[in-house]
């Protein structure tokens, strides 16, 4: 078989059912092979929308994303999607050709060292510089994306390995002597942590996204009934647990509610269960709970204690140890006041916004919730649209809610959305996007229309970019440098590439253009023309205590 | 404090960056490092000195070496028992009268005149950090011209 050949085999017996890219010259052995290949392929209009909706891909199903693209520019345009990918720990095999072996490191036309650019920003990869290597290399490479803390793996392949031949031999098993992620946890800490939490008077459950890697949902729902224990969770932890639930305190930190950060404040316990103490999470670390102990299950030894000192770390699955953890709490801690003075805060500080004027982007969103009854695929770009996003829609389930946590990208939204809708095509899958962000990757329009990806964008159409803009009035006296976006008209543009386009002025059209849009079987873009200059509240100052809370509706 | 750390690693092409990267992306300085095969010609041994002021920082360095997935296992020999050594070759300003005065320091240390050509000699010398440090200060007596380290490496018992 030649090594283009054995690549897409090894696809195939990886159970990969759509790769996302872009052809060029240094990847045209295996374009040729995926030809008459049976596979799907996702032709996307940049190589950047293919490593997002990789991404999407990936958390929406649990399965790994692949992304292919050429050497040089296409590689370096897959970067901030890998970046993307690390940052949340996402399961991605990225393919990237490379010039001819013997090339390079010669500036050869299209070349870049792209092991070299991508190695900080993946878990592990190969520069591939034997054909006998290549079977075993994307066996490994599959292997170390999904398992563990998962996390892209880039496969470098020189267009003349992918011409070379050898015979074809699958690897039954991977063994990398480097790599052995540990699962269970350490059954003196479970004991330990339990013994904690039996004593506790005011303890929190704190979950990130490690709970929906892990696929630990329920044990962390066994866990929170058990105790009876309030629950608060990050942003990469929305779907962990249902929001409607009575003991569920909603996202935390910076933009989180002011009655999850007071509790986590005022805790004497917290339970942290696949979360990493992110600066947006933790606010000032010198003042960060200051009574509280901490336990923290983790399937990564390298994010525990590297922010917040950890009392009981446990290493290992989340599924797992919450399973054993459950078992080992005899009985459960009474924390009648606790809970009383958790209700007071939620009663005090609720989340709310002035609904007067303009469209507020909070109503927007939660009309959507409601019309998709808290059912939909979330997927939201940066700034102010993901923190509202994240704030006003009622997620029940894990893996609905997709945005970029830890990079940050503007840009992510539309395609990994068109890759969520692509593995869960029942699926209602939603962008809610700023008019910034939706013009970072708006050729995916294309690629939604010619391969009949129908998703939904909502447009929070201010003529900002919301986010910075309100820093900027914030922080920087109101000057606003550079924040004033203008945006094309997204109803002729959508039209343009056969897509359906709304606009919407007032209030009372926001319910029907949500309908309408969902009826429809196409891609649809709605502009909502919200208030200019609202802000997201409750809003912790960065570096501030996250009790330090502004906004007067806070 | 300088921290002694040996990592094993598999013998390949881009480990090394991968390590050094890891060190250079957080700002950390390596004093010294040695890269080496070992017995097993598939693994290699870099032992690496790094200068850190907290000991949160080295134990994540260390997690985040063994987190790569070429990493096999690390070493810190901070508060292990072991020996540590290091070579060096100096180069000094020589004539024919110090050469008495030369080998009398090497009665103390370990080292030799490897070559003494017209007014400049290059010495070889090996020791601990302790011994290197005291060494150099005797044949700053002579004045040093050139100085090359090879790093320190270290085995525990």
């Amino acid at each position: 078989m030649t090594g283009a050949e054995i690549l897409i085999e090894c696809l195939k017996r990886e159970g990969v059912e759509v790769i996302f890219g872009y052809p060029g010259g240094q990847v045209l052995p295996i374009f040729d092979k995926l030809y008459d290949a049976n596979l799907r392929f996702i032709l996307t209009r940049h190589e950047q929308g293919a490593a997002h909706a990789a991404d999407g891909y990936a958390r929406a199903t649990g399965k790994v994303g692949v992304c292919l693209a050429t050497s040089g520019p296409g590689a370096t345009n897959l970067t901030t999607g890998i970046a993307n990918a690390y940052m949340d720990s996402v399961a991605m095999v990225a393919i990237t050709g490379q010039v001819k072996s013997f090339l390079i490191g010669n500036d050869a036309f299209q070349e870049a060292d792209v092991t070299g650019i991508s190695r900080s920003i993946t878990k592990h990869n190969y520069l591939v510089k034997d054909v006998k290597d290549l079977a075993r290399i994307t066996r490994e490479a599959f292997h170390i994306a999904s398992t563990g803390r998962p996390g892209p793996v880039l496969i470098d392949i020189p267009s003349d390995i992918q011409l070379a031949e050898t015979e074809f031999i699958w690897p039954k098993e991977v063994d990398i002597r480097g790599y052995k992620p540990t699962l269970f946890g350490h059954p003196g800490q479970i004991k330990k942590a339990a013994k904690l939490i039996m004593n506790a008077k005011r303890p929190i459950i704190y979950a990130g996204g490690g709970v929906i890697t892990s696929g630990a949902c329920n044990e962390l729902k066994n866990l929170v009934e058990k105790l009876q224990a309030p629950i608060t969770w990050t942003l990469m932890g929305i779907g962990d647990f249902p929001a409607t639930h009575k003991l569920s305190l909603g996202m935390l930190g910076m933009h989180g509610t002011a009655f999850a950060n007071h509790a986590i404040m005022g805790s004497d316990l917290i339970i942290a269960v696949g979360a990493r103490f992110d600066d947006r999470v933790t606010g000032r670390l010198d003042v960060f709970a200051p009574d509280a102990k901490v336990i923290h299950i983790d399937i990564d030894p390298s994010s525990i204690s590297k922010n917040v000192r950890v009392d009981v770390p446990i290493v290992g699955d989340a599924k797992n140890i919450l399973g054993q953890l459950v078992e080992e709490i005899k009985k459960s801690p009474d924390i009648s006041e606790w809970l009383n003075a958790v209700e007071a805060w939620k009663k005090k500080h609720p989340l709310k916004y002035k609904d007067e004027g303009k469209i507020k982007p909070q109503y927007v969103i939660e009309q959507i919730d409601e019309a998709t009854k808290g059912s939909a695929i979330i997927t939201t770009e940066v700034g102010q649209n993901q923190m509202w996003a994240a704030q006003w829609y009622k997620y029940t389930l894990p893996r609905t809610f997709i945005s970029s946590g830890g990079l940050g990208t503007m840009g992510f939204g539309f395609p990994a959305a068109m890759g969520a809708k692509v593995g869960c095509p029942d699926k209602t899958v939603i962008d809610i996007a700023g008019d910034g962000s939706i013009q970072m990757n708006i050729q995916e329009l294309g690629t939604c229309i010619a391969n009949k990806i129908n998703v939904k964008v909502a447009i929070l159409n201010n003529g900002y970019l919301g986010m910075v803009r309100q820093w900027q009035e914030l922080f920087y006296k109101r000057r606003y440098s550079q924040v004033a976006i203008t945006s094309p008209d997204f109803v002729k543009l959508a039209e343009s590439y056969g897509a359906l386009g709304i606009k919407v002025t007032k209030k009372e059209e926001v319910r029907p253009a949500i309908e309408k849009a969902l009826k429809i079987d196409n891609t649809v873009f709605i502009d909502f023309h919200v208030e200019p200059e609202e802000n997201v509240f409750p809003m912790v100052p960065a570096g501030e205590a996250i009790n330090r809370i502004i906004g007067g509706l806070a | 404090m300088r921290h002694t750390i040996s990592v094993l690693v598999e013998n390949k092409f881009g480990v090394l960056a991968r390590i050094s990267g890891l060190f250079s992306a957080r700002g950390y300085n390596i004093a010294s490092l040695a890269v080496s095969e070992t017995l097993d010609p598939t693994i290699s041994c870099m032992t690496i000195v790094v200068e850190v002021q907290d000991e949160k920082i080295l134990e994540q360095i260390k997690k985040q070496l063994n987190k790569l997935i070429d990493v096999i296992t690390t070493i810190d020999f901070t508060k292990k028992e072991h020996v540590e050594r290091e070579l060096i070759l100096v180069k000094v300003n020589y004539s024919v009268k110090d050469k008495a005065k030369l080998e009398n320091i090497f009665d103390k240390y370990v080292g030799k005149i490897i070559q003494a050509k017209g007014n400049t000699a290059i010495i070889e010398a090996v020791g601990d950090q302790q011994q290197i440090k005291q060494l150099l200060e005797k044949l700053n007596e002579f004045g040093i011209k050139e100085l090359i380290r090879t790093g320190r490496i270290a085995m525990a018992y």
